[in-house]
Parts: structure tokens; C-alpha cells; sequence
């Protein structure tokens, strides 16, 4: 209860903040936040918004599961059996430091301009972040629970559900928290070229139109987005990771 | 029931040798009770992973009669943090893959007998040291072993509390029938719970003496003079075998 009280409040004061500085600056970059707001819900009313929302969130959705799927189970993979990860662990620290935003035109050809690029593209951003935490996490499981799994007959597989998987999960879930910020900021860029649907789309058009109300508009839903995400990680978090937070 | 013979165990550090164990021989009769004690880093953590299969000995051999359930109990317990109590009882069921029910009743009933009633939904980082030991009593329990290897079980346990369990393990032989090894560092635990008492020297561990015991098996025993005879006794066998490393 606290901590929503303290959220609510850090809100408030932002939102005062921001009240201050459009008073101060007084200029047509900066709006009031309640002209902001107002029009964001006239956007929802009149469903104007609720198209591009939509795509956007799938955009940016399909893309952190495209990299969960792949990254967790190749890092814990890697982490966990020794001879690999000597193998492999040098393609992650050589492609790991690249831009791979850079990637992007490379996608295009490859893929088109469709929705696929845009969720490849942060699939592949992300799915580096949550290899290399996966891979760190699996490799630090304790000698002692794999010997008391091997003291109670289990196979290599059931090691893996019982004992890799879940002691990784409380940094998989640290590295997702970061990876979705890192989402809705290349959902940004994805969607600020080549595409007319999207939040994205939305903020650059109305930049280039200097409509400022729609611009921070399409921040203000982009950040909610971004907001919604991590809202539902958090509730994913003491679900499946209910034994970190009990004490 | 089970022998090790003339085994030995050396493990290659960076750059030397390290000779672990060297020329162990005994056996353990069934029904019976084992206690190894020695000084810290003497091996005996390593002999019971010879016999728990863990390790394999570089010479020599562990034998075992018969086809017997055996059941083990690491260092600090080995519990899995993220699997809740009944989990972590109803482990080895669940890999044997025995039928949920079964698995269920036998976990209840170890529950109760291990004064765990209420408990099974906890996580054990919310349990005193005393319940976490029971709790991974009632795991090696659960698959009803023949033999149950013990690692320091109580080490890090009040006097009080420590007594207890102490009965808690007598009962498993005299009442169950299982055969018991169990290191230790106390004289009194080695003197209270085996009928048979091994004495390693240090670095590479080999055994000085063999202490019998045959008046152990009773929670009387503990208040007697033979008993206190035998402490008597097993500490100058101690004593003698770290003499001139220590002093």
C-alpha cells in the first residue's frame, strides 16, 4: 500500500514539475500537461489512437517474446554446459558490443518493411541483453543443488527444470526489466520511418506538422505503453518468482 | 550391505596433485550406523561422494550389495530456495514420476512426522535452521531409502535443537531399519549415533582409527558412562591423529 501511495505521489510531482516548466518556458515546444492529457483522452474517445496503440504494443510484445524464446533457453543452455559456453561465449562477447541498431537497413532488405522488421529488429536488441544475463545466471548455479539432484537420480533435463531455469529466473526477470525499456525505445525508432501506424509514426507526423499537443500526445502514450509493459512484469515477477519476495 | 576398498581420490589442481583420500577401506553392515570424523579438511566430505556416486575414486572401489535406495544429505542441506517445503519433499517422487497422489499422501505424512504440519507451503529461507534440516530429512525420507548418507547434518544447529534431530536420526535406524553414514565434526554426534566410528588423519585423508561402539542406539545411551568413556576415548584418537599438524 506504501509503495503505490509513493508511486502515486512521485507521479503527482512530476507532473508538477512539468506543470512549472511549461509555465516558466512558455513556449509552443513545451504544452501544459492538462492540454496534454486532455487530448490523449480525446484521442481514446474517439478512438482516433486505439489503432496505432495497438500495434505498437504488439509490435513491441512480439518482439521481447521473439527474444525470450530464443535468448533463455540458448543462455541457460551455454551457462550450464561448460564445453559450450567455451565454444560459444565468443560469438556473444564479438556481436554483443556491436550496434545492432545499425542492422536495420540489413533487415529491411531482408525482411521488408512490413511489421516483421520492426519486431526482428527488437527481438535482436534485446535478445542480447537477456542472453548474457541468462548465461551469467545459469553458470553461477551452486556445485551443491546439482549434486542434490543427481543424489535423487534426476536427468539432465529434469536438472534443468528443476534446478538452472528457476535460479536463473529472478535475473532473467531483472534483465527483461531493463530490456523493456530498451523495447518501446527501439519501438520508437522502428516506427519513425517506412510505416504510417504505430505511436511512433504518430510522434514524428505530428512533429513534422509542429502540431505539439499531438507529439506529446504520442509520448504520453508511448510512455504508457512502456509503463503497461513493465506494470505487467512486475505483476509476473511475484507470481513466478514468489519465493525472492516472501520473507 | 556396502564397502569401499583401497580407494583413493586425487583431484589435478592448477598446477599439483591433490591427494584427497588415500587407501580408505571399510565396510558398513547393514542396519548398522557409520560415523566419520576428522579434522576440517581431511576428505570427508569427499568419501561420501565416493559412496553417494558423486565422485569416483582414481583407485579402488566402492561396493554395494543388493540394489538399495539410497538417500543423501548434503552440506547446508541442498534444499531448492524456490521450490516450496512440499515441493522440495515430493522431489524425488516427482522425478521417479510417481503419480501426483502418492506423491501428495507421502509428503503429508513426512510432513507430520517431521513436525512440519502447516508448513508445507512455506519456502524454506522462512524456516528456522532446525526446520530446514527436518524438511530435508523428510526429502532423503521421502523415496524410503535403505541407506541415508549424511553430510554435518546438524552443524549449524543450537545444542538443544541439535539433540533433538540427533534422536530424530537414531530413530531412523532403530525404527526404520535404514543404514546411516554420516560425517561429522563432534565427537559426541559420532559417539551418540554410530556403531561404528572412523577416525581420518589429515591431508591426504586415511583412516587412524576405527572406534566400535556397540552400546549406541539408545537416546539413554547419552547419559551413560560408557558413553562418556567412549568420548573419552574417540578424543584422544583425535587428538593423536592431528597431533604434530596442529600444534
Amino acid at each position: 500500500m506504501e509503495r503505490k501511495r509513493n508511486i502515486i505521489i512521485a507521479a503527482l510531482v512530476m507532473v508538477g514539475i512539468w506543470e512549472l516548466a511549461a509555465f516558466l518556458l512558455n513556449t509552443m515546444a513545451l504544452p501544459n500537461p492538462r492540454a496534454v492529457v486532455s487530448h490523449a483522452l480525446q484521442m481514446v474517445s474517439d478512438g482516433s489512437i486505439i489503432d496505432d496503440l495497438l500495434i505498437s504494443c504488439t509490435r513491441a510484445v512480439c518482439g521481447i517474446l521473439l527474444a525470450l524464446l530464443t535468448a533463455v533457453p540458448l543462455g541457460l543452455f551455454i551457462g550450464a554446459e561448460p564445453q559450450w559456453r567455451r565454444r560459444l561465449s565468443p560469438y556473444i562477447y564479438l556481436l554483443y558490443p556491436i550496434p545492432h541498431v545499425v542492422l536495420l537497413p540489413l533487415i529491411i532488405i531482408l525482411f521488408g518493411i512490413g511489421n516483421f522488421s520492426k519486431i526482428f529488429l527488437i527481438a535482436l536488441i534485446i535478445f542480447f541483453q537477456i542472453i548474457v544475463t541468462t548465461r551469467d545466471a545459469a553458470k553461477s548455479v551452486h556445485q551443491n543443488y546439482y549434486y542434490a539432484m543427481q543424489t535423487l537420480g534426476a536427468t539432465r533435463l529434469q536438472i534443468y527444470r528443476h534446478v538452472i531455469f528457476p535460479s536463473a529466473l529472478p535475473k532473467i526477470m531483472t534483465a527483461m526489466r531493463i530490456s523493456i525499456g530498451t523495447a518501446v525505445a527501439i519501438l520508437f525508432f522502428a516506427e519513425s520511418f517506412a510505416t504510417t501506424r504505430g505511436l511512433g509514426y504518430i510522434i514524428m507526423d505530428s512533429w513534422g506538422r509542429a502540431d505539439y499537443i499531438a507529439l506529446y500526445s504520442g509520448i504520453f502514450f508511448m510512455a504508457l505503453l512502456g509503463f503497461f509493459l513493465y506494470l505487467l512484469l512486475d505483476i509476473a515477477e511475484r507470481r513466478i518468482c514468489r519465493w525472492t519476495v516472501v520473507h | 550391505m556396502f564397502s569401499i576398498k583401497n580407494a583413493s581420490f586425487t583431484f589435478a589442481a592448477e598446477d599439483h596433485q591433490n591427494h584427497v583420500l588415500s587407501d580408505i577401506s571399510f565396510t558398513i553392515k547393514q542396519r548398522s550406523s557409520c560415523a566419520v570424523i576428522g579434522p576440517s579438511g581431511c576428505g570427508k566430505t569427499t568419501l561420501l561422494y565416493l559412496l553417494a556416486g558423486l565422485r569416483q575414486p582414481n583407485t579402488g572401489s566402492v561396493e554395494i550389495q543388493g540394489n538399495p535406495t539410497v538417500g543423501t544429505i548434503l552440506q547446508n542441506y541442498g534444499l531448492f530456495p524456490w521450490k516450496s517445503v512440499n515441493q522440495n519433499i515430493g522431489l524425488g517422487l516427482e522425478l521417479q514420476r510417481k503419480p501426483a497422489g502418492l506423491r501428495k499422501k507421502i509428503t503429508a505424512e513426512l510432513l507430520k512426522e517431521m513436525g512440519l504440519d502447516g508448513f508445507g507451503d512455506h519456502y524454506p529461507g522462512q524456516l528456522s535452521g532446525g526446520m530446514q534440516q527436518r524438511v530435508a530429512f523428510a526429502r532423503a525420507l521421502a523415496i524410503n531409502p535403505d541407506i541415508l548418507l549424511m553430510d554435518e547434518p546438524l552443524s549449524s544447529l543450537d545444542a538443544l535443537t541439535r539433540e533433538r534431530l540427533q534422536n530424530l536420526i537414531l530413530s531412523f535406524r532403530i525404527i526404520k531399519g535404514i543404514t546411516l553414514f554420516l560425517v561429522t565434526h563432534s565427537i559426541e554426534e559420532a559417539v551418540f549415533l554410530g556403531s561404528q566410528i572412523i577416525v581420518l588423519g589429515e591431508k591426504p585423508g586415511r583412516i587412524k582409527h576405527v572406534l566400535q561402539n556397540p552400546d549406541c542406539g539408545d537416546t539413554a545411551f547419552r547419559k551413560s558412562d560408557s558413553y562418556f568413556s567412549q568420548c573419552r576415548t574417540l578424543r584422544n584418537m583425535l587428538e593423536e591423529s592431528v597431533n604434530g599438524t596442529e600444534t
